[in-house]
This record gives C-alpha cells, structure tokens and sequence, in this order.
C-alpha cells in the first residue's frame, strides 16, 4: 500500500472495519468449499438426513457469501480510491470476519441446520471441538486487532 | 432417450441446431451493423461490449450445438446455464439497446423511448418479475411433466430455450445491465432479489440431486446422471451469479468513481465527504 497521497481525507473506519468483515466472512466461506468439500471430500454435498428447509436456507447463504465477497472487493477498492482506507481496522474485521464464518458454520450449518457433517464415519466430537475452538480463537484475535486499531478512529472522526 | 438414436440422432440434432443458429446469426449480425454506422458516424462504440454482446451470441449457437448432447441430463442442464445465465449476461453487457437508440434517427427513437416507459414494460422488466420468470420456470420444468413434454416436442423444446433466454435477459439486464432501465430499484432490492433467486436456483438443484432416482419428472434419467447435472447445476449457477455480481458492482464503482471526480474538478480543496 503506498501511502503518497497526502492525508487530508479522515479514515473510514467504520466501513473500513466492514468491508474487512464482509471479506473475512466471504473468503472463509469460500475456503471451506474449496479445501473440505472439494480437495479433503470431508464435507458431503448432500447429506442423506438433511431436510428440506435446511437446503434451502444453505441455497440462501451460499449466494449472500457471494455477494459479500463481490461487495466486499469493491468496496475495499472503493475506500483505496477515496483514500479512507483504516488499514489496520480492515485487517481487523478481516480476522473478525474469519472466526464470525467458522463459528457460524461449526454451530448453525453443521449442527442447526443439519446440512453435514464435519467428516463422515469417525467420532466427530474431536473434530466438532477442534473447528469451534478454531472459530473462537479467530474472534478473540479479530478482536484484540480491533481493540488495538481503534486509534484510526471511530465512524466519522475528523481528520488525524 | 429419443436424442439416443446414434448416428441419425446426429442428423436430426444438426438440423434442429439450424433455428437457433440462424437467430444468434442475426443479433450478431444486427448488432455489428449497428456498430459499424455508429463507426461511420464519427462516434465510437466499446469493443469491450462488441466482444461481450457477439460472446453471447456465440454461447447460444454453443449450448444448441450437436456437440452437447441433449438427450443426457447433464446435456440438458449444460444448455439451461448457457442458455439462461451466461449468455444473457453476454448479450446484457454488449449493451444493445443504447447501440439501437445511438443509431436510429430522432425521429425513430420516440417509439423506442415510448416502450421503455411504458407500464407493461416496468411490470415486465421489475428484478423481481424477472426472476420469477427465470428461476420459477426452471421449477416448472424439472418438476412437472414439461420436462417430458419438451423431450418429446420439438416446438416445446425451443420455446423452453427462448423462454429461458428471454428471462435470463431481463434478469441480467434488471439487476445490472448498462443498458438504461426505467425505474430500475435500488441496489439493495436488486441484491436481495439476488440472493433469493440465486439461493432458490440452488435449492432447486439439491433437490434435484436429493431426489435424483425420480426428478425430473419422467425424464427416463439414472440417478448418478442426475445427480451429477444437479451439481452442474449448483455450481454452474453460482459461477453466473459471481459473474452478474461483479458486473453489478462494477458499474456502481464506475458511476462511483465519475461523481468523486466531478466533486474533486468542482471542489478541489475539499476531501469528498462520505
């Protein structure tokens, strides 16, 4: 990133910490498509014992993913453009976005809505443990990176 | 079952390409003309859009052609995508309809201008309206009896494919066409209807593959088949949802991008406000 532009424009944190999200979330996402369901073949594309309702409600998300990952890249280009670009916060709502993904996955996708399961014909508590316990860790680090990038200022703020 | 005739199926399938072929031959056609008097004209056309609108073109003589072999489900399903999302967003993004009013005269326009604000058209071409039309059709076909019918029909059979074409046009043209849209809604009602029409395009293909031994409805398939166009389906679906995303957000970041520059030319001294 360079940083030749004089800095007379105000960091959006707000959106900047967002647009991080939008990606964390997005790319997570992405990622668990690419490496359990089509490289590991751990996660089934369909599960005998799923209902209806649950499909559905996947069918849903898959394509908001989509569109957080899409938004997500213009915006990130948007605030490089304008220059209000909080990059530390970004990286924050990134990581924060990574472990909101996870978590969400490891409790709703996998247990809720009964879509599959982690991995098929083991125990799958260790697994179950293991994929929450990662989710909790990319939270706490998103957070301590928010809590640390909180002098690039809050929504609004005038110019540093 | 009835495309499995071997060598004179290949026939038949040819003859039947002809149609289609023909009407993609035309809009090009109809379209490169348009280029070329915009060109003598003194004005300038994108060959960016030139290139997307006869890419489309393209793909629907591709989907039609004898090489995909109609006759198997993922055959099928591999004209539906094509047919439905990815060649509309093609011809969408080639911009016809600015290209048409650039090149007619004044007083030809008014007709032109008059259907773009007509009510009927408003109604037809709303984002919502579109994709009932598209993804409410494909439901109609995979799960009644019109999949059967359209197997055994030649008139049906083509009128499915323009159906699907048309509606894939009018959703891709709603949700981001450059092409101007009277009263188009706002981003957000255009992503929602998105996200609902996409995630009902997937639920219908986990449907198809959850229920692969009897859907579609007489379509005489076996299981695996369907199960794997029902994957074709799912993940071909999403890529054309990507594709119609980025091309969404594009245009936003370029109608973004010329209004920060007409606040910078107007007031350079000021930081453009967020």
């Amino acid at each position: 990133m360079t940083d030749t532009a004089p800095r007379q424009v105000a960091a959006d944190r707000r959106r900047s910490v967002w647009t991080g999200t939008m990606l964390g979330i997005a790319i997570m996402a992405a990622a668990d498509e690419i490496v359990f369901h089509q490289i590991l073949s751990w996660h089934h594309f369909y599960d005998r014992s799923t209902p209806d309702i649950s499909l559905l409600s996947d069918g849903l998300l898959q394509t908001a993913y989509l569109v957080l990952l899409v938004a997500g890249f213009f915006w990130f280009a948007d605030l490089r453009r304008r220059g209000t670009l909080a990059r530390r916060s970004a990286w924050g709502g990134f990581v924060l976005g990574l472990g909101i993904f996870h978590l969400f996955d490891g409790i709703v996708d996998h247990k809720l809505l009964d879509l599959h399961e982690i991995r098929y014909g083991v125990d799958v508590l260790p697994y179950d443990l293991a994929w929450n316990g990662v989710a909790l860790v990319l939270l706490a680090v998103g957070a301590i990176m928010l809590w640390r990038s909180r002098d690039e200022g809050p929504a609004g703020a005038d110019r540093r | 079952m009835l495309a499995h005739g071997g060598s004179h199926g290949t026939g038949a399938a040819a003859a039947t390409w002809l149609l289609p072929v023909l009407v993609a031959a035309v809009l090009a056609a109809g379209y490169l003309a348009g280029v070329v008097r915009l060109r003598g004209s003194g004005r300038g056309w994108s060959r960016g859009r030139t290139a997307s609108f006869l890419l489309g073109t393209g793909l629907i003589s591709a989907a039609l052609s004898p090489a995909v072999d109609a006759g198997t489900a993922g055959g099928h399903m591999a004209q539906h995508l094509l047919l439905g999302m990815f060649a509309p967003i093609a011809l969408v993004l080639g911009a016809p309809v600015t290209l048409l009013l650039a090149g007619l005269p004044v007083s030809a326009r008014r007709p032109v201008a008059v259907l773009l604000r007509s009510r009927a058209l408003h109604a037809l071409s709303h984002v919502a309206t579109a994709a009932v039309l598209s993804v409410g059709g494909l439901y109609l076909l995979y799960l009644t009896p019109l999949y059967a019918l359209s197997a055994r029909s030649e008139v049906v059979h083509h009128l499915v494919h323009l159906h699907f074409l048309l509606a894939g046009y009018l959703f891709a043209w709603a949700v981001a066409g450059p092409d101007p849209a009277p009263r188009r809604p706002g981003m957000a009602v255009r992503l929602a209807v998105v996200v609902v029409a996409g995630g009902l395009h997937a639920f219908l293909a986990k449907l198809l593959y959850s229920r692969a031994p009897v859907l579609p409805v007489g379509g005489g398939h076996d299981a695996a088949e369907v199960e794997a166009a029902a994957q074709v389906m799912y993940y071909g679906g999403h890529v054309a949802d990507l594709l119609l995303l980025v091309a969404l957000f594009a245009a936003w970041y370029r109608r973004t991008g010329r209004s920060l520059a007409r606040e910078a030319t107007s007031a350079p001294s000021t930081p453009a406000a967020v």
